[in-house]
């Protein structure tokens, strides 16, 4: 649940990137934090195992502006993609405003995908949310893959996977080189601001 | 969602009990990492933004390990250091109070102190009318 502090004209809110293990959830933040270093006021905070694995989450903090008054900070998290972090994914997701969820288009993550998809909803409901009701939007990244030899999924296929009950925007992204990594972020910020007028303003 | 008198006597137990009695920067923060309430005695500079989802971290795995061998929680945690050491405590299911001080104070003074001020904020919270 996003902060409104009255006192200050400050509201905080969490945006969480999640996804399967090795998706490109780190490189959409390490991306943002390029492109938007000036409005950055801080580092990026990464927790990483030795061999660069997120451990626990990396977080980037920035400000969009004012709304009615109220200066919004935007906080970035990332999760732990491998599977047996799932108990710090869930750590990572107390009091999250929106998420973004970052699928591999890579054939060989079809399953991890989808399975990830569904640990996010078991995950969402420990903190009473619902996936169906939180601000989300899909990225399927790694869409530079397709002129590779590589095999890749379709986008129609992931959004049958992973979209077809959900129904929300979904992007074919390229982290790496920053396709379509910011007009994601655009997303999920007026999506999710848009949640939070809606319950509080 | 606190109102503006419950953010001014937060505000004002943390400068009377904490920040008074010499302890350097005092954080009150939800668990999601977000920031109430922080202050400082303005010598030292913190970037309090990382700081707090750092710490809310921090809490919620040592939280998670208390229930691994069966505490409900480990509502305490301290970190010492040689120059500067942080006292971190639960003050109500959702919020964390975080109180980083010199070697010039002792444990038991910041314990004391932090006891005091936590009492007086479950006030604040529990009582959106405080004057």
């Amino acid at each position: 649940m996003a902060l409104i502090n009255v006192k200050t004209k400050e509201v905080q809110i969490k945006i969480v990137y999640y996804g399967p293990g090795r998706g490109g959830k780190t490189t959409n933040l390490e991306y943002i934090n390029r492109i938007y270093r000036e409005q950055i006021k801080t580092e990026m905070v990464s927790l990483k195992t030795q061999d660069d694995r997120t451990l626990f989450f990396d977080f980037l903090p920035f400000d969009v502006g004012q709304i009615k008054g109220f200066d919004v900070a935007i906080q970035l998290y990332t999760v732990p993609g491998q599977v047996k972090y799932n108990a710090t994914r869930r750590l990572v997701l107390r009091g999250v405003d929106g998420i973004v969820f970052v699928a591999d288009v890579q054939q060989s993550q079809r399953k991890k995908n989808i399975e990830s998809l569904n640990q996010l909803y078991e995950n969402l409901e420990t903190y009473k949310l619902d996936l169906f009701n939180i601000p989300l939007v899909m990225q399927y990244n790694k869409i530079d893959l397709k002129k590779s030899d590589i095999p890749t999924l379709s986008s129609q296929m992931l959004q049958k996977d992973l979209n077809s009950l959900l129904k929300v925007p979904a992007f074919e992204a390229s982290a790496l080189n920053g396709g379509n990594v910011i007009p994601t972020l655009k997303k999920i910020i007026s999506i999710t601001l848009a949640s939070i007028q809606e319950h509080l303003f | 969602m606190l109102n503006q008198s419950q953010l001014d006597a937060i505000d004002h137990a943390i400068e009377t009990h904490l920040i008074a009695a010499g302890i350097d920067h005092v954080i009150y923060m939800e668990m999601s990492g977000n920031t109430i309430a922080k202050h400082d005695n303005g010598k030292a500079l913190l970037d309090s933004t990382a700081f707090a989802a750092l710490a809310a971290g921090n809490f919620a795995a040592v939280d998670a390990m208390a229930k691994l061998v069966g505490e409900s929680e480990f509502s305490l945690l301290f970190h010492k250091g040689e120059n500067l050491s942080i006292h971190f405590s639960k003050v109500s299911k959702d919020t964390l109070l975080v109180s980083m001080f010199n070697k010039n104070i002792s444990l038991g003074i910041v314990r004391l102190k932090v006891a005091e001020t936590i009492k007086e904020i479950i006030r604040v919270l529990g009582d959106p009318d405080i004057p």
